[in-house]
């Protein structure tokens, strides 16, 4: 009826060029741009991905981290949008982005420090890789990654960012201020969403009424997807248009990546407690990674020796994560004062040196 | 010498600022082409444009978050709340985000972000218009915070807030932007302005107040003085970082100290330095430290505000107090 909106008229059918079973879909309708060795380097992160995560996961289940947050299941809807981006272009991930972060060659323990206690926003530069700091409170970043996306509009950058966050996220204020705000700026920005079924326990069916996430960018005066976030060129292909749009000056694009999270939300976590055996095993035949290899094996691309060059590769990372993990000290004591304003008030100045002086009494 | 009202002094602080530094962006609600519900960004985007003069959708996280998203870019934004009761959506940015990157980024990222917020009573407002807030940013690391009391302290504390590299709450005195002084723009601050303001010097007693509450205490000393009682009245400027080095001469000096504000008294910034003053120098006091401020109830209708804001009447009688303890 005139000046009605209907929810159940939206479409709840996700983009995917590549099927679970690894053949590509016909006429998916994207232009696939990428080259042998594009495909090989997707594949090599989202192997180095797992390696690294899973060794993340050991060392905190051996005591050698806090806590940790799987991005197990995830390495598609990551490597794939990260695949997409530019050099310039800027991340802002949450606390669960292993694979842009990847991708953007950071060193492992560089983020896993963070988990560990050594320094709350890890150790890697910023700006070197276009990623921000891990954020914790949730959607909060996005607003960030919008005021930067203005920033570089103002300046005339050809910079994009994109913003990471899960489907939880979408129930907060920032996102709503973020999409909003967004939009009627047209900032160069990219909303990617990894709905990966649950906020901590809480399934998407508690979190929203809507049909889906995607559909939320209409509220916002911008387009929406949904993807099949297992589909690493699904991903990669939707991020691409995506980020072309604003790079055109189009403004904003919603994306939602339909994936799931694997392990628990963090190792504090016992997610038997909120899903099914027979759940995790529907997921687990729908690994991104598996798919992907066979894509590869029956295009020809992906040898034996390049196969186990990657995992050799992720072992070493592996490797060399541990050792930068275990046996790390804290860092000097002293910079926790160091680093809060340009320079210490006199009070400040006068607990530093009190601390100081009871450090050395020790 | 033109007059100027300290709302002029703020405007002409951020003309100043934008002129000089094109890196200066101004945004929040209704700051653009109305120039600011208290006119304080008047004019600003007829001058710098809309690119640098921005009216936000209405969402005080957002105009905090996309501030820190410019400020992470490169930008100098200068962030408005609208009113001191509508910054609370903007508390997790704030907190969260604000105060802490610096820290969290180990100085790879710091945040040159002013937050400005009309503050206090006085002005008959309706709910949520007139509440002292101070002390939720004075309790958050990272963040420094300021308030003026006069127009020539608006525009150089303003510009001070403005190129200092550090997150800075101002706090805006909103029931003093029409008190008027003469004053020579551009003010020039040569950091003198971070140390606190000796606004009266005396012997007997060491009055303590910042922002609005410094008229209030002017004219009680002024009653003060014809009684025969010498007060010494600081106008502290800068909460954070603190002039602690002025306020405990003066209470060495004068061995008693009062503390003025319109915020209600406990757990306040004013509770702060009646600590600080006990632990620094307890044997220089005579008496112990008293504070005038609002009482510990929600904000009070403006019919009956004038009973809940700190006067003349209060300050002298915590004066007697102190010097007859």
């Amino acid at each position: 009826m005139k000046g009605y909106v209907d929810p159940s008229t939206v479409s709840t059918e996700s983009v995917q060029v590549l099927k679970p079973d690894g053949t590509l879909v016909p006429d998916h309708g994207f232009d696939l741009d990428l080259k042998e060795e594009d495909l090989r380097e997707i594949y090599r992160v989202m192997i180095l991905t797992r390696k690294v995560d899973q060794e993340s996961t050991n060392l905190q289940r051996q005591g050698e981290l806090g806590v940790y947050t799987p991005a197990l299941g995830q390495e598609g809807a990551q490597v794939g949008a990260a695949y997409a981006l530019e050099p310039q272009d800027w991340i802002f991930p949450s606390y669960r982005e292993l694979g842009f972060a990847m991708l953007r060659g950071v060193q492992p323990s560089h983020i896993l420090h963070l988990f560990r206690g050594t320094w709350h926003g890890g150790l890697y530069d910023y700006r070197e890789h276009r990623l921000a700091p891990y954020s914790v409170p949730i959607a909060t970043q996005a607003l960030h990654a919008v005021g930067f996306a203005t920033g570089a509009k103002i300046d005339g950058a050809n910079t994009v960012v994109i913003a990471c966050f899960g489907d939880g996220a979408t129930s907060e204020g920032d996102f709503h201020e973020a999409c909003n705000f967004a939009g009627v700026w047209k900032a160069p920005v990219v909303f990617y969403c990894q709905n990966n079924g649950y906020a901590i326990s809480v399934p998407l069916s508690k979190q929203t009424a809507a049909p889906t996430i995607a559909v939320k960018a209409l509220g916002y005066g911008f387009p929406g997807v949904r993807v099949d976030g297992n589909d690493v060129l699904g991903c990669y292909v939707v991020t691409r248009e995506a980020l072309r749009r604003a790079r055109r000056g189009e403004g904003p694009t919603l994306i939602e990546a339909v994936t799931y999270r694997r392990g628990p939300h963090s190792t504090a976590d016992d997610a038997t407690r909120y899903r099914t055996d027979e759940e995790l095993k529907h997921w687990e035949a729908l690994d991104p990674i598996a798919r992907f290899e066979t894509y590869l094996e029956a295009e020809g691309v992906l040898t034996a020796e390049f196969k186990d060059q990657c995992d050799s590769e992720g072992r070493d990372a592996a490797t060399k994560l541990r050792q930068e993990i275990v046996g790390a000290g804290p860092l000097d004591p002293a910079l926790i004062f160091e680093h809060v304003y340009t320079e210490r008030s006199p009070i400040l100045q006068q607990e530093f040196e009190e601390f100081m002086e009871d450090q050395e009494g020790r | 010498m033109p007059s100027i009202t300290l709302a002029q002094g703020l405007n002409e602080a951020l003309r100043y600022c934008m002129q000089r530094d094109d890196r200066v962006v101004v945004m929040g609600e209704d700051v653009g082409r109305a120039g600011g519900v208290f006119r304080v960004t008047d004019k600003l985007q007829q001058e710098f444009g809309e690119q640098r003069v921005i009216d936000t959708p209405l969402a005080e996280s957002g105009i905090v978050g996309t501030g820190i998203g410019l400020a992470i870019y490169g930008f100098k934004p200068v962030c408005e709340m609208q009113f001191d009761g509508f910054t609370y959506p903007a508390f997790e940015q704030i907190i969260s985000h604000l105060a802490k990157y610096r820290s969290r980024t180990m100085g790879k990222l710091p945040l040159s972000v002013v937050v400005r917020i009309p503050y206090g009573g006085g002005i008959g407002a309706v709910e949520h218009h007139s509440e002292s807030l101070e002390a939720y940013f004075t309790h958050t690391a990272g963040l420094k915070v300021v308030t003026p009391s006069t127009p020539s302290d608006a525009f150089a504390l303003l510009v001070e807030a403005i190129e200092d590299p550090d997150p800075v709450i101002f706090l805006e005195p909103k029931r003093r932007y029409w008190i008027r002084e003469d004053v020579e723009l551009p003010v020039v601050s040569n950091g003198d302005r971070r140390k606190a303001r000796i606004v009266h010097e005396g012997t007997d007693v060491t009055i303590l107040t910042y922002g609005p509450s410094v008229r209030t205490v002017e004219d009680a000393v002024a009653e003060a003085t014809k009684d025969g009682v010498s007060c010494e009245v600081i106008d502290l400027r800068w909460l954070n970082p603190l002039d602690i080095e002025t306020i405990m001469a003066s209470v060495k000096k004068t061995g008693r100290a009062v503390v003025v504000t319109e915020a209600s008294v406990t757990g306040s910034f004013s509770a702060e330095l009646a600590a600080r003053i006990s632990e620094d120098d307890f044997l220089s006091l005579n008496a112990p430290v008293i504070r005038v401020g609002g009482y510990d109830i929600p904000y009070p209708p403006a019919k009956v505000e004038d009973l809940y804001l700190p006067d003349l009447d209060r300050v002298l009688d915590a004066v007697d107090k102190v010097l007859n303890y």
